[in-house]
C-alpha cells in the first residue's frame, strides 16, 4: 500500500524588541543568568503585566507579510499550568482571539533543499495555509544537575510569536520550504532573527500517514527537539518511515509525544497523550482588550517590506540579472542590500553579480557578513568592464581584494597591473609587429587567419604585457585587411 | 485631646501652624498602639524606629507630610513584611514600593505598621488570618468585619489616623461600617493596583480608611491617578475630590433601590439607614426610589469570578521561588502539592478549588461565561439608576458586627455579609461607607453612599452633608 504523509508545524518565534512582553526588562539573547530579570517576569507577589506595544506591532506586521486576517479588536488570556519555568504557573497568551487569522507561507524554489531543486516532480509554488498567529510570553529556561534543577529567567516573558500553519505539508521537503521560506520572510520584515540555534525560532511538528487518497486523518504524533531545519526535514523522514512500517506490520499508531535525536537519526518516545490537558484559559483581568485599529495596525503597515517573491522579480527586471542569480541573491535580505548597493553605481551590473555569485561563493558561503565594503565590487567591475584589467588578471585582483581587504584600483595599481590602453602606444607597436613580421602577415593575408597570434604576442611583449588583448585585435584587423 | 484621636485635616492644621510635631503625632500613637492593641491586634507588624525617623525627615509642605497612614498587609511596602495574613509568605519580605505606597511617601506621609487582614483578602471578618484575630474597637467580643480588619479596627480604635486597606467584594466599607469608620472603595481604575497583591483581579481596589469624609477625600485624592504600570489603571486625572465638598445635597438627587431592603436585614440597621435617608431629604437631597433588579444574583456572580481569577493569581505561591517550600520534596508536584498545603489557610484553598472547577473545561461556559453575561447585567442595573440620581443609598452591612465564631463555621452565612457591597465591585463604579448610628448594643451602623463610575465627587459630597449634620463621626469605643 502507499502512504502519504499529513504534516503541520506550530513555530515559536521570539520578537526582536527591546524589552520584554510585560515588563521593561532587556529582550537579549545570553547574558549571565538571572540579570535580566524584574518583579515582572519574575511573578513576585502584586506585579501587573503591561503590554509591549512595539511586540503587537511586529506581529500584526507578520501577519500583514503573510496575508492574514488582522483581528481590530483581541484579547490576552491566562494559559493556566504549574511548571518551574514558568513564574506565575500562567502564561498570558492568547486563546479564542488571536491576533491574526488565515493567510499563508508561499514557497519557492529557493527555499526547497538544493539536492530537489532540480526534482520535476517538486510543486516548488505551493502555499502552505496558516490557521493563526497569536502573541504569548516565552517561558524561563530550566537547566538540571544531579539533584537539583536550576532556573534562568532571562528569557521569561520575552515575546513569542506561535505561528500555525494547517496541515497542509506532504513531504519533509515542503516542510524544510515552509521553515526556510518562513525565516526568510521574518528576517526579510525585521521582526526576528528568527536563529533557530539561539532558540528564536523553535519548531514543534505534528506529522501522520494515511493510504494514499483516504480522506480522514490518521493518528499524528508530535516531534520535538527539532533545532535546525534540516534536522526537520531528517526526522520526518524518519519518523515517516517508522510510521509506515508500523501500519504495514499491521499496528496502530498511539498519539505519543516523540523526542528527535540527531545524532542517532531516530524519533523516540517521550510520553503518550492519553487526554488532553485542561489549561482552563480564560482572558487574563490585568489587561485591557487590545484595540489594533487604533494606530498599531497602520504603523504595522508601513513596515511592511518588499518580500522575496517582489524582490525576486525586481533584480531581474532592475539589473538583468537570472531568474536564479535574483533567488540567490534575494536568499538572505542583507545578501540582496548588498548586491544592490555595489550594483547601482556599477554600469556592468551582470558583471557584479557574477563576481558576488561564482568568485565570492567559491571563497565562502556566508551571505550575510562579507567582510569587505560592496563599492569594491562595483570598483573591480568597472575595472574589467573597462578593460582596465583583463579577466585572467580580475581573479588576481579578486583573490587579493578578500585577502587583504584593500580596494581594487589600490590593488591593481600595486601590482602594475592597469593594462595599456593609450590608442597612440598601441596603435605604434601594431604598426612595428606588422613591419617586423612579413611572414606572418603574409599567411593572415593569404586565410590563415591564426597568424595574427604572432602579432599580437610581439605587441604584448613591446608592452611588457599591459596591452589590452581585445584592443589589439581590434587595431591589427583593422591594418591589415585595409 | 490626646493627638491620636485627631484627623489628618486637624493634625495638618497643627502642623502648619508648628503647634506640634510629626514625631509627637507617631509618639502619640506608638503609646496608644502599646495600650490598646493588645485587645484590638490590630497590627501585625510595626517599626516605631523607622517611623520615628520617617517623622523626623518629613516633608511638611507636602498635603500629607507628617501624618502616619497604617498599612494593609497585602499592599507591598520596600523591605517590609507582605504576608497577606498568610502562612505561604511568613517571612516574605517585599522587593518594591506598591504604587499606592510611593503616591503616600511623595504626599510626605509616614508608613507606620502593618495591618491584619483575612489570608488573602478572602473573608469578611479578618477572622482567616494566620496570625490571629482582630478584635472589634466597639465590642472587642465582636469582629471586625473584613477582609481589611485590622485597617478598620486601627482606625475605629484611634490606633492610626489613617490607613489603606482593598475592597474586591466589600472588604473596606464592610469593616469601616462595622469599625465606625469611612471606608472608600474608588471606582475600578481610579487607584493603581501596582503592588497590591491581586486577589481577583477584575474587582480588587484599593481605598483609605479615615475617621472623616474630608480626610477620605484627601487621601482617595493622594491615592488616585494614572500609572503606566497598571494597564487597567484609567487614563483620566483625578479631579480635584476637596473642591466640591461642601457644596451641600440640595438639589441632588438620591436613589434608594427596593431590593436593598429585605427581609433578614437587622431592624435596627434598617432603622438607621431610614433615619439617614430621612437626614439626606431634610437636607435638601430629593429621594428618589430606584431598581437595581440583578442584586439578588450579585452574590453568586462574585464568588465565581472572584475565585475564577484567584484561582490563577494564587497559582504563584508554588513555594518556588519565594516564601513557604514544604521540606525535603520528592520531586516538583511534591513540592507543589505539600507547599501549598501547608502554606494556604482553608478558605483560600476552598476559593482555588471553586475557582478551579468553574474554569474547566465542561463548565466554563456554565459558571465563568454565564457570570461575565449576568455581570454585564448588574452593571447595566446601576447605568440605568444613575440615570434617574446622582448617588444610591443602602445599608453597607445587613447586620452590625457579629460575635467572633458566630459565623466561621458557616462560609454561605459568611459570604451574605457583603450582599450589599458586592454588587458596586462588579459594576466598577464606587462606593465609601460611613457611621449613620448604633445598635442599642452601641455597635456602629454604616450608611454606603454609592456613585457612578468616575463619580467619588459626589458621593464624599453627599457623605461630607451627613457627617457634618450628625455627631456619629464624633463618638469614641471605650478601651
Amino acid at each position: 500500500m502507499e502512504f502519504e504523509a499529513v504534516i503541520g508545524l506550530e513555530v515559536h518565534v521570539q520578537l526582536k524588541t527591546n524589552s520584554k512582553m510585560f515588563c521593561s526588562c532587556k529582550n537579549e539573547y545570553g547574558g549571565t543568568q538571572n540579570s535580566h530579570v524584574c518583579p515582572v517576569c519574575l511573578g513576585m507577589p502584586g506585579v501587573l503585566p503591561v503590554p509591549n506595544q512595539e511586540a503587537v506591532t511586529k506581529t500584526i506586521q507578520t501577519g500583514l507579510m503573510l496575508g492574514c486576517h488582522i483581528a481590530p479588536r483581541c484579547k490576552f488570556d491566562r494559559k493556566n499550568y504549574f511548571y518551574p519555568d514558568q513564574p506565575k504557573n500562567y502564561q498570558i497568551s492568547q486563546f479564542d482571539q488571536p491576533l491574526c487569522e488565515g493567510g499563508g507561507v508561499p514557497l519557492n524554489l529557493f527555499a526547497f533543499p538544493k539536492d530537489v531543486q532540480n526534482d520535476p516532480q517538486v510543486n516548488f509554488n505551493k502555499v502552505i495555509r496558516l490557521t493563526r498567529i497569536h502573541l504569548e510570553e516565552d517561558v524561563a529556561k530550566s537547566f538540571h544537575y544531579d539533584t537539583s534543577s536550576g532556573i534562568d529567567f532571562n528569557r521569561a516573558g520575552t515575546p513569542l510569536m506561535e505561528i500555525v500553519s494547517e496541515a497542509d505539508i506532504a513531504t519533509p521537503e515542503e516542510a524544510y520550504a515552509y521553515l526556510t521560506a518562513l525565516r526568510q520572510i521574518l528576517v526579510y520584515g525585521g521582526v526576528s532573527d528568527a536563529d533557530m540555534e539561539k532558540g528564536q525560532m523553535r519548531c514543534d511538528v505534528n506529522i501522520s500517514i494515511r493510504p494514499k487518497g483516504q480522506i480522514e486523518f490518521g493518528t499524528k504524533c508530535e516531534l520535538k527537539n527539532l533545532n535546525t531545519i534540516s534536522g526537520v526535514r531528517r526526522s520526518l523522514h524518519s519518523e515517516i518511515a517508522r510510521q509506515i512500517e508500523v501500519v504495514s506490520a499491521g499496528g496502530e499508531i498511539r498519539q505519543e509525544t516523540r523526542r528527535w535525536d540527531d545524532a542517532k537519526g531516530q524519533t523516540f518516545l517521550m510520553r503518550i497523550k492519553e487526554k488532553a490537558h485542561d489549561y482552563r484559559y480564560f482572558p487574563d483581568p490585568d489587561l485591557l482588550p487590545l484595540r489594533t485599529d487604533q494606530g498599531l495596525f497602520a504603523e504595522a503597515q508601513t513596515r511592511v517590506p518588499e518580500l522575496p517573491q517582489a524582490k525576486i522579480k525586481r533584480l531581474q527586471s532592475d539589473y538583468g540579472v537570472t531568474e536564479y542569480q535574483a533567488g540567490v541573491l534575494a536568499s538572505e535580505i542583507a545578501f540582496a542590500n548588498y548586491f544592490e548597493s555595489a550594483a547601482q553605481p556599477a554600469k556592468n551590473k551582470v558583471l557584479i553579480a557574477n563576481f558576488l555569485l561564482n568568485d565570492y561563493l567559491a571563497t565562502s558561503p556566508d551571505l550575510t557578513a562579507i567582510p569587505i565594503p560592496p563599492n569594491y565590487f562595483t570598483e573591480i567591475s568597472e575595472l574589467v568592464d573597462s578593460a582596465k584589467i583583463n579577466s585572467k588578471q580580475a581573479k588576481e585582483v579578486f583573490a587579493e581584494m578578500i585577502a587583504s581587504n584593500k580596494a581594487p584600483t589600490a590593488i591593481v595599481k600595486e601590482k602594475g597591473l592597469e593594462q595599456v590602453t593609450d590608442m597612440g602606444a598601441l596603435e605604434k607597436w601594431c604598426d612595428e609587429a606588422i613591419v617586423a613580421n612579413d611572414k606572418s602577415v603574409a599567411d593572415y593575408k593569404s586565410g590563415k587567419l591564426g597568424a595574427i597570434n604572432a602579432l599580437k604576442g610581439y605587441v604584448m611583449k613591446m608592452s611588457k604585457g599591459k596591452a589590452n588583448p581585445s584592443v589589439i585585435d581590434e587595431i591589427l584587423i583593422k591594418k591589415l585587411t585595409s | 485631646m490626646s493627638l491620636y484621636t485627631e484627623t489628618i485635616t486637624s493634625l495638618r492644621s497643627k502642623l502648619s501652624a508648628k503647634e506640634v510635631s510629626p514625631r509627637e503625632i507617631v509618639e502619640s500613637l506608638l503609646k496608644r498602639i502599646e495600650s490598646v492593641d493588645p485587645k484590638i491586634q490590630g497590627y501585625l507588624w510595626m517599626n516605631a524606629e523607622e517611623a520615628l525617623q520617617q517623622a523626623d525627615a518629613a516633608d511638611l509642605s507636602k498635603p500629607l507630610g507628617g501624618i502616619p497612614i497604617a498599612i494593609k498587609d497585602n499592599l507591598n511596602v520596600i523591605g517590609n513584611p507582605c504576608t497577606c495574613a498568610s502562612k505561604i509568605l511568613a517571612n516574605y519580605q517585599a522587593l518594591y514600593d506598591a504604587t499606592v505606597i510611593s503616591k503616600l511617601r511623595e504626599a510626605g506621609a509616614i508608613l507606620l505598621g502593618r495591618t491584619n487582614m483575612d489570608e488573602f483578602a478572602m473573608g469578611s471578618s479578618t477572622e482567616n488570618s494566620s496570625w490571629g484575630k482582630t478584635r472589634n474597637p466597639w465590642d472587642i467580643d465582636r469582629i471586625p468585619g473584613g477582609s481589611s480588619g485590622g485597617s478598620a479596627a486601627v482606625v475605629g480604635a484611634h490606633e492610626a489616623i489613617a490607613s489603606l486597606g482593598s475592597d474586591t467584594g466589600g472588604s473596606i466599607r464592610q469593616p469601616a461600617a462595622l469599625c465606625g469608620c469611612v471606608g472608600m472603595k474608588p471606582t475600578y481604575g481610579r487607584v493603581s493596583r501596582y503592588g497590591l497583591v491581586a486577589f481577583a483581579s477584575s474587582l480588587d481596589q484599593v481605598g483609605p480608611f479615615t475617621k472623616t469624609i474630608e480626610d477620605s477625600a484627601l487621601l482617595t485624592q493622594v491615592i488616585s491617578g494614572h500609572d503606566p504600570r497598571d494597564n487597567t489603571s484609567a487614563l483620566q486625572a483625578a479631579p480635584d475630590f476637596l473642591s466640591d465638598l461642601k457644596k451641600g445635597v440640595k438639589g441632588m438627587r438620591l436613589g434608594v433601590p427596593k431590593e436593598y431592603f429585605v427581609a433578614g436585614m437587622d431592624p435596627q440597621v434598617e432603622k438607621g439607614i431610614r433615619d439617614a435617608i430621612q437626614q439626606l431629604q431634610s437636607l435638601g437631597a430629593e429621594i428618589v426610589e430606584v431598581s437595581l433588579p440583578h442584586t439578588e444574583q450579585a452574590t453568586a456572580v462574585y464568588y465565581i469570578l472572584a475565585t475564577a481569577e484567584a484561582s490563577a493569581n494564587l497559582a504563584r505561591f508554588d513555594g518556588v521561588r519565594y516564601g513557604h517550600r514544604a521540606s525535603n520534596p520528592t520531586d516538583v508536584l511534591d513540592l507543589y502539592g505539600r507547599s501549598r498545603a501547608e502554606g494556604f489557610g482553608s478558605e483560600v484553598k476552598r476559593r482555588i478549588i471553586l475557582g478551579t472547577y468553574v474554569l474547566s473545561s465542561g463548565y466554563y461556559d456554565a459558571y465563568y461565561n454565564r457570570a461575565q453575561k449576568v455581570r454585564q447585567l448588574i452593571t447595566r442595573d446601576f447605568t440605568e439608576a444613575f440615570k434617574k440620581c446622582d448617588a444610591i443609598l443602602t445599608p453597607t452591612s445587613p447586620t452590625a458586627a457579629f460575635k467572633i465564631g458566630e459565623k466561621s463555621q458557616d462560609p454561605l452565612q459568611m459570604y451574605l455579609a457583603d450582599i450589599f457591597t458586592i454588587a458596586v465591585n462588579l459594576a466598577e463604579v464606587c462606593g465609601l461607607s460611613l457611621p449613620c448610628g448604633f445598635t442599642s448594643e452601641k455597635l456602629p451602623i454604616g450608611l454606603q453612599i454609592i456613585g457612578p463610575k468616575w463619580g467619588e465627587s459626589a458621593i464624599l459630597r453627599v457623605g461630607q452633608a451627613y457627617e457634618q449634620s450628625t455627631s456619629w463621626h464624633q463618638q469614641r469605643p471605650n478601651l
